[in-house]
């Protein structure tokens, strides 16, 4: 499947997603991110990290594009990127399950038009032409 | 019961969602399923709470269709276009139009069945006037999903707080 522009670095892009979630100290920054933006001593605080430690999280989290940096270049504060999330398979899943729940109602209703009552027995034939 | 086939979901161009599902039914009905109003209201149902109320169908070429769908709370959302080609049981081709459409452009789409042993093959093409209209509308689909996905990692993350 070919979706210009957004699909093609997807498995990528989402493996460099849970690598990143895969640890708790980065998954803790971002669940302090989730309420504002933060600079990297604040980030840091709650932690028992050196800011070079915490700094080497924030690369792979930047990395990995579930960061970024804010505009203030003296704070440089991080803030949550949420459009990881939303990557090109996400928008076809999203299409997909709605159309899916439709088409799950229609297959009710052909069995229910195959079993009616009128239809029983009738030869299955095409009226109209190919 | 019906065992439940796989939806296909492709976008072959710029410009086009194409979907593609088999159906246990002969074509007949399934051609039936997508021109009868009352058939049509049965399953061309919105996301959870909407429901399809109007359904005007002028199944000729040039004859226009015309749908609306509502939700109690949420209000009313509609949709119509002109039937540009009908051939039964196998092929259909319309213009869409949303009355409050998020994308520019009308779309055109044809829909074709196909029988095989009797399963019928459905296939949808919508061709959007631009790859952002096209954009929009998966995007759109995508936002109820998404929507849980934010949820879930919503809880997620306050677990670890």
């Amino acid at each position: 499947m070919e979706l210009t522009g957004y699909g093609r670095a997807t498995p990528a892009r989402l493996d460099a997603t849970f690598a990143a979630l895969a640890d708790p100290t980065r998954r803790a920054i971002l669940a302090r991110l989730a309420s504002g933006e933060a600079s990297v001593s604040e980030l840091a605080e709650p932690f028992a990290m050196s800011q070079p430690a915490i700094s080497k999280h924030l690369k792979v989290l930047e990395r990995a594009g579930l960061i970024s940096r804010g505009r203030d270049a003296q704070r440089r504060p991080r803030r949550l990127e949420a459009a990881p999330l939303a990557e090109a398979s996400r928008w076809l899943e999203g299409y997909r399950r709605f159309w899916e729940a439709r088409f799950r109602h229609l297959d009710v209703l052909l069995d229910e038009l195959k079993a009616g009552p009128g239809r029983r027995g009738r030869p299955k034939r095409e009226r109209s032409s190919r | 019961m019906t065992k439940i086939e796989t939806l296909q979901i492709t976008t072959p161009t710029d410009r086009e969602i194409v979907m593609t599902r088999v159906f246990d039914a002969p074509r007949r009905l399934v051609f039936e399923a997508f021109t009868k109003p009352e058939l049509l209201k049965r399953w061309l149902l919105g996301p959870d709470g909407w429901s399809l109320v109007v359904c005007d169908i002028d199944l000729r070429v040039g004859g226009k269709y015309r749908y609306v769908w509502q939700h109690e709370r949420k209000g009313s959302m509609g949709m119509g276009g002109v039937y540009r080609e009908i051939v039964a049981p196998e092929r259909i081709v319309s213009t869409e139009l949303f009355d409050d459409a998020w994308y520019p452009g009308e779309a055109v789409g044809t829909v074709t069945f196909a029988e095989r042993d009797g399963k019928t093959t459905m296939s949808q093409s919508m061709l959007y006037a631009s790859r952002e209209a096209r954009d929009g509308v998966l995007k759109s689909g995508m936002e109820s999903g998404v929507a849980v996905s934010y949820d879930r990692l919503d809880k997620v993350l306050a677990t670890m707080r």
